[in-house]
């Protein structure tokens, strides 16, 4: 489905990934793991198209996307669910998916089957949602545009642990229904737990790929590239 | 009281009103395009040779108020297209200085076009006389002026506030990256915004034409006097631009009566204040 060959990216004059290869199969689970700065994020802004790589192909469904414009990139049906979770602070909640709903995939009552805690805050703009409402509203926002393959860069970062729990569920309800997945996180008990693969980068290269399991199997790579039970 | 006290706060409002336009334009396209338009004025001054144009060939003025917006959003769209996005990848400081560039090259063909001679035209004749006033009355087409500016801002921010349209430049104000991650064509978006922003500015020169005429510089005295209500209203806060602009009317219409020479210090004051105490602007959200 997704496949990145020899992807390097710079910002500027830095290097920031430097030959990464990866793939999302149809329907997989797969999670990027590496420390702060390893570039992960950057991975998943190369493949969305708000960095364009400087070398190397980026491949979704047999053509290539590498360079190509946000918008064409997300048309072709790639979400991208971002860090920062960025929600647009004076659009209400019904506001965000009526901008973003892209055929009928998604209705509202879906969208709010997914997330309940968002139906009783349709009207509620969103700089008045606190950040676990802004993270289901940003990954209901990416639904919307009706993806295969959906981007989540750090779903559970800085999130209560019940809110965390609601976004682990919906992924997995995402999971069950066929969506492909590419989870950047820190928190890599959490993603190790919906993954079926992962990856681990270190400072712009992948220096692990298999499945879930072989990682949970190295504490080793773990230890030195995680900071897992150090 | 001799009336004349009011007649120089609704002359106020009636400049307010055509800063309101002005800047409710230059907000969107700056809040949103985030380059400063410097050539926002000379869209106004084309405004208003257009409108001279209209009705110099039909002799009906409502046609072209009517014409006049469209023409200059036209025009907007045409330089959106083939410069500003050109040179939006090459840097914010391209684009300043094409758009300082466009000033002059307006000017210089309005010179060309229409003559450096000042032009006017007549109020419409439905609209002669006035509302008495103590001994002095005040045109009826200044109230019409108030009235039509009010209606097509309120229209405008209708627009914005409560359709998906509105939505999606609300939304590429305040991240237009974001909104491209959801598969909308931003470059698109922001020629839209650029055409009717400056749209807006061809109208208030349109409707300014019958009181003030039409010159060759008329842009460029407008356009300082707009920066500084946009960033007193708040960057890219259509509200603020609003208010701010009538703001500034009446603070150079009642400065006029209470110390002539001070009106335009006193704009400029203001906004160095509101930059001091709430850099934002006071609508302002960043």
């Amino acid at each position: 489905m997704l496949e990145l060959s020899g992807v390097d990216t710079y910002y500027g004059a830095s290097w920031i990934l430097k030959g990464v290869s990866l793939r999302v199969p149809d329907g997989g689970v797969v999670a990027l793991l590496g420390r702060n700065g390893a570039g992960k994020s950057t991975t998943l802004k190369t493949i969305v198209g708000l960095v364009a790589p400087r070398a190397g192909s980026v491949c979704f469904d047999g053509s290539e996307i590498g360079g190509a414009a946000p918008h064409v990139v997300n048309r072709r049906g790639i979400a991208y669910v971002p860090e920062e979770r960025r929600i647009f602070k004076d659009l209400t909640v019904d506001e965000h998916l009526a901008i973003a709903t892209r055929g009928n995939a998604w209705p509202r009552k879906r969208v709010f089957g997914l997330f309940p805690a968002l139906a009783p805050l349709r009207d509620r703009r969103g700089r008045y949602l606190s950040g676990g409402e802004q993270q289901m509203l940003a990954i209901a926002r990416a639904l919307v545009t009706g993806p295969r393959l959906l981007l989540l860069d750090e779903p559970s970062q800085g999130l209560a642990p019940v809110i965390v729990d609601a976004v682990i569920s919906s992924i997995e309800a995402m999971r069950d229904e066929g969506l492909a997945i590419l989870l950047v996180e820190q928190n890599v008990e959490l993603a190790l737990g919906v993954a079926d693969r992962a990856a681990v980068i270190d400072q712009g290269t992948i220096v692990f790929d298999g499945t879930a399991a072989e990682l949970r199997a190295r504490g080793d790579l773990q230890a030195t590239y995680l900071g897992v039970g150090t | 009281m001799s009336g004349l006290v009011e007649i120089q706060l609704l002359n106020g409002i009636v400049q307010g009103m055509i800063y309101a336009l002005v800047a409710a334009g230059l907000t969107l396209i700056f809040g949103m395009l985030d380059i400063p338009n410097f050539a926002h004025g000379a869209f106004y001054a084309l405004g208003a040779y257009v409108a001279f144009t209209v009705v110099a060939a039909t002799g009906n003025f409502w046609l072209a108020i009517a014409v006049v917006p469209l023409v200059v959003a036209g025009l907007g769209l045409v330089v959106d297209a083939f410069a500003m996005r050109r040179l939006a990848r090459a840097g914010h400081v391209y684009q300043i200085l094409f758009t300082l560039g466009l000033v002059l090259i307006a000017q210089e063909a309005i010179v060309l076009i229409w003559g450096a001679n000042p032009t006017s035209v007549d109020v419409p004749r439905a609209l002669d006389g006035g509302v008495p006033l103590g001994v002095v009355s005040f045109p009826y087409y200044r109230l019409f002026l108030v009235a039509a500016s009010a209606l097509v801002i309120g229209a405008v921010w209708l627009a914005l506030e409560r359709t998906k349209y509105g939505a999606i430049i609300r939304a590429g104000i305040d991240d237009p990256e974001m909104v491209a991650c959801i598969g909308i064509d931003v470059q698109l978006l922001f020629t839209i915004v650029f055409g009717i922003g400056v749209g807006l500015a061809g109208l208030a020169g349109a409707l300014i034409l019958p009181i003030r005429g039409g010159q060759p510089a008329m842009g460029n005295e407008l356009m300082a006097t707009s920066f500084a209500v946009v960033v007193i209203g708040g960057l890219g806060s259509y509200l603020g631009a609003v208010v701010g602009g009538i703001f500034v009317g009446l603070t150079q219409a009642i400065m006029t009566i209470l110390y002539p020479a001070a009106s335009e210090v006193a704009i400029f004051a203001a906004m160095a204040l509101v930059i001091l105490i709430r850099p934002q602007g006071l609508f302002g959200k960043r």
